[in-house]
């Protein structure tokens, strides 16, 4: 080992970001060794991506310094970063579809005006032999799988000359055997002295391939561990840390009636593949069932399964004794389901007002003689605008309204039903505290009305400090269901897909 | 100091100038035109838009020129607003136009109050059923319309191409066009000795029911829905296709009709210049009247004012009556960038 070797490939020291007030990066120290395989471990928005992004040119940070292979440099955009032999892949790929492997991996990095697409192919066919990567030059994008895409995406990067590569959540995308297949690439690419940064948030894959994990929470660095010494559970708990619980809820004896059963519901992602796998949960009256899980897990899928906007391919669905298994949103509001959906965007139309809005789920209740009601629309929203305290006039575009009140503005169109069953997925992402309490509240209010509530977020403070009990989704399957009492290790083992069936203690499920 | 680009809408009090702010920048932007061929803008302009009013004689040619643009117009709007860019009302005119002629050459032994109405009829399916296709396409198959309804605006006028060559070509004259239809075919005038025909009345009457339906009916809302968030329409538990599908047809309907009111309003036989591009122009009127009925109106009477105006001016002052063609697509240009304005905002630091 030469002293070279000693220096970091990467060095970034003191790192702050800020996006307005939200702080992303809070005086973040990250080293990375030449030819280690360095994880980034934390929760969704604990930072990662964020100093990723710096370290590629995507952002500026507001402080500190980088220092590559031992220089202190400025890194002004991913130009800067692939000069500097920093590559980096992220979940979604930019290739063009149209062209074949050789054409994306030199477009953008070809030398001369002219183009020889001959010695071009010969010259990637080389370079993917050299870093083991089995791709064909001459197939074309479109007709590859996902993990032969992230391929592609890899061997440009290499191609790029890059000896830093950043692998933002490789495996969201992949099947089991590709993620396989990508491990042993990058073990080949270690051993030709490649270093990879490996952002993740799923332990057991951070265990298997990295050689030091740094956890970050909330933008700040919680530490930096190397894999052979630590466990798991160590990991867990640096992860999640220790949750701060709000104010409570009642306590209200539990009431028997199942109102939303789901039983061995299956469905797939856009892409066809499997996504929620044989998924049974019940949920009774007066009852909030929090569905914790890191994000891509298979909660967004479920939750449009239940909202009537993705079909399911197996199991069946029961709500307020009405079959909805595969029904279409209104057949699944007319059984008396509430939906507050995930992205606030998918259920209101921006460039309508506030009243048209709140009145579209149920247009039918304000015709009269043939045309619409508009006196009735108005008063309606009125009438809601007040109940809910929404900042709003009901001509207001939806579009003009902040986060919180328009997430008031869906909250107001469901609860004012007084609804049965309510699926409510992420309620509070993005909302400032005030919001965040308000809506919480109200979700509170609707369980001592007696609904049967489905909480889907990955805030798991939200989902501690509101449900009265927590199923734990992992790559589709639900793999236990806890108490809100329960160790936070343990929770975060679950949602990291390790099974501990000693202490699991699943609860029964048959209500 | 630094210029940036924001994302920001603009002012309310904006926005009903922005079509304002497009005629004047149009004329800006013609003007050098008219310097070319050594003319006077100020009274080149005064020919093409103020000259045509002051007649009784040409103020009626502008209401005749804007009658099938009222039609092409509505058809769009229609459209436009469910969400559809139909961009074939040329086709759908043309396929309008066709039925009204096979129609109106058979029906000399029938009163005009059974003939109209049924080349009324006849015209709105042939446009439904040319946007049929389109629509079932992108519906069931995701296939971008804007493509399949341009294309079908060529296969449109090679329909029409045939028939005249072929099966109808006049037997007098040897020329492709078809025999003229029966007298009582032929849309009765408004006044005597003008132009202006119930083709007009028409128009008119179905701005005010696209109107109705647009802003009065649910449908119209949640065509709308469908138009502006077809995710948080769905969502809504509305269904999309079927919104989709009868914006489509409802449109192709509409653009049926102005192939009627060329038939039985203006030339009495179907020739294969019956539209000359009545329907992309339709696309400039919907445009230009922001969608809205009303706007879509005032839009239409632009244009067939600015078409009058050609033909003064280019008489008048010898500037080719190609330049209002040229204004009117300045002026599409210049909308879709002040529409396009509207949501950005200039910032210098």
């Amino acid at each position: 080992m030469t002293t070279n070797d000693k220096i970091p490939a990467v060095e970034m020291r003191g790192i702050t970001k800020r996006f307005g007030p939200v702080i992303a990066n809070h005086h973040v120290n990250f080293s990375l060794a030449q030819g280690e395989i360095h994880a980034l471990l934390g929760e969704n928005g604990a930072g990662k991506t964020t100093l990723m992004r710096i370290l590629y040119g995507l952002y500026h940070p507001d402080e500190g310094e980088i220092r590559v292979k031992g220089n202190p440099v400025t890194i002004h955009s991913p130009k800067d970063a692939i000069q500097l032999g920093i590559g980096m892949v992220t979940q979604h790929f930019a290739l063009a579809a149209p062209l074949t492997v050789a054409e994306n991996v030199i477009l953008g990095y070809t030398d001369s005006f002219r183009l020889d697409l001959d010695s071009a192919q010969d010259k990637v066919r080389e370079a993917a032999q050299r870093f083991g990567i089995s791709i064909n030059p001459n197939a074309f994008v479109k007709d590859l799988s996902v993990g032969q895409r992230q391929r592609v995406e890899i061997l440009k990067a290499l191609y790029r000359n890059a000896d830093v590569l950043i692998l933002d959540e490789p495996t969201a995308v992949l099947t089991p055997q590709e993620v396989e297949q990508l491990f042993d690439g990058l073990r080949r690419m270690q051993a030709q002295g490649l270093s990879v940064i490996f952002i993740s948030h799923k332990l057991h894959e951070v265990m298997s391939i990295t050689d030091r994990v740094t956890v970050l929470r909330q933008g700040e660095v919680i530490g930096t561990v190397r894999t052979q010494e630590t466990t798991p559970n160590e990991l867990a708990r640096m992860m999640v840390g220790r949750p701060t619980f709000g104010v409570s809820k009642p306590a209200s004896p539990p009431q028997e009636e199942v109102l939303l059963r789901l039983e061995k519901v299956s469905a797939n992602d856009n892409q066809g593949l499997p996504a929620v796998k044989n998924v049974t949960l019940h949920v009774r009256a007066g009852e909030i069932l929090g569905l914790a899980g890191v994000s891509g897990n298979g909660q967004r899928e479920l939750a449009q399964v239940l909202e009537g906007v993705r079909p399911s391919t197996s199991g069946y669905i029961i709500a307020n004794g009405h079959d909805i298994t595969n029904a279409g949103p209104r057949k699944i509001m007319a059984a008396g389901v509430g939906r507050i959906p995930e992205d606030r965007h998918e259920s209101v139309v921006a460039e309508m007002t506030v009243a048209q809005n709140m009145a579209l789920e149920h247009l039918d209740e304000f015709v009269r003689n043939g045309t619409l009601d508009k006196r009735r629309i108005r008063e309606h929203a009125e009438t809601l605008i007040q109940a809910y305290q929404i900042k709003a006039q009901p001509e207001d575009m939806i579009r003009t309204l902040s986060g919180g009140n328009m997430q008031k503005v869906i909250l107001a169109r469901v609860l004012e039903r007084n609804p049965a069953v309510i699926l409510v997925a992420q309620p509070t992402r993005g909302l400032d505290v005030g919001a965040t309490e308000y809506v919480r509240q109200k979700l509170v209010e609707q369980r001592q009305r007696g609904a049967a509530i489905l909480l889907i977020s990955e805030d798991l403070d939200e989902i501690l400090e509101l449900s009265d009990r927590i199923a734990v989704i992992y790559e589709g399957e639900i793999m236990g269901i806890v108490p809100p009492d329960v160790d936070i290790e343990q929770l975060g083992l679950l949602m990291s897909g390790v099974r501990q069936d000693t202490n699991t203690r699943p609860q029964e499920e048959n209500a | 100091m630094r210029i940036r680009i924001e994302r920001a809408p603009a002012p309310v009090w904006l926005r009903p100038l922005i079509p304002v702010l497009a005629i004047v920048f149009t004329m800006l932007l013609t003007s050098v035109l008219v310097l070319l061929v050594g003319q006077n803008p100020l009274a080149a302009f005064y020919y093409f838009l103020v000259d045509p009013l002051s007649s009784k004689v040409s103020f009626i040619e502008v209401l005749v020129k804007s009658t099938p643009l009222l039609l092409t117009g509505a058809a769009v709007t229609f459209a436009f607003v469910g969400g559809f860019w139909n961009i074939g009302a040329e086709g759908q005119l043309l396929m309008g136009a066709t039925a009204a002629t096979a129609i109106g050459m058979h029906m000399h032994e029938t009163p005009a109050l059974i003939a109209i109405p049924l080349m009324l009829v006849g015209g709105f399916v042939a446009g439904m059923l040319w946007a049929l296709a389109p629509a079932l396409m992108r519906v069931k198959l995701h296939i971008d319309e804007v493509v399949t309804t341009l294309l079908l605006n060529a296969v449109a006028l090679l329909v029409v191409s045939a028939l005249l060559n072929g099966p109808w070509r006049d037997p007098v004259s040897q020329w492709p066009q078809s025999p003229e239809i029966a007298a009582s075919a032929i849309f009765p005038k408004l006044i005597p000795r003008t132009r202006l025909h119930l083709g007009f009345l028409i128009a008119i009457g179905v701005i005010i029911i696209v109107w109705f339906i647009l802003s009065r009916t649910a449908f119209g809302l949640r065509m709308r829905a469908v138009g502006l968030g077809p995710e948080a329409a769905r969502f809504a538990g509305i269904n999309v296709d079927r919104t989709l599908l009868t914006a489509a047809l409802v449109s192709g309907g509409i653009a049926g009709l102005a192939g009627v009111n060329e038939v039985a309003g203006i030339h009495y036989h179907l020739i294969d210049a019956i539209s000359g591009g009545l329907g992309y122009t339709g696309i400039i009127v919907a445009t230009l009247g922001t969608l809205n009925p009303w706007g879509v109106a005032l839009a239409a009477f632009f244009i067939g004012l600015i078409d009058t105006g050609a033909q003064t001016v280019s008489r008048a002052l010898g500037v080719p009556s190609y330049l209002g063609g040229v204004i009117q697509a300045t002026l599409l240009l210049a909308t879709l960038a002040f529409l396009l304005l509207q949501r950005y905002r200039i910032r210098l630091r």
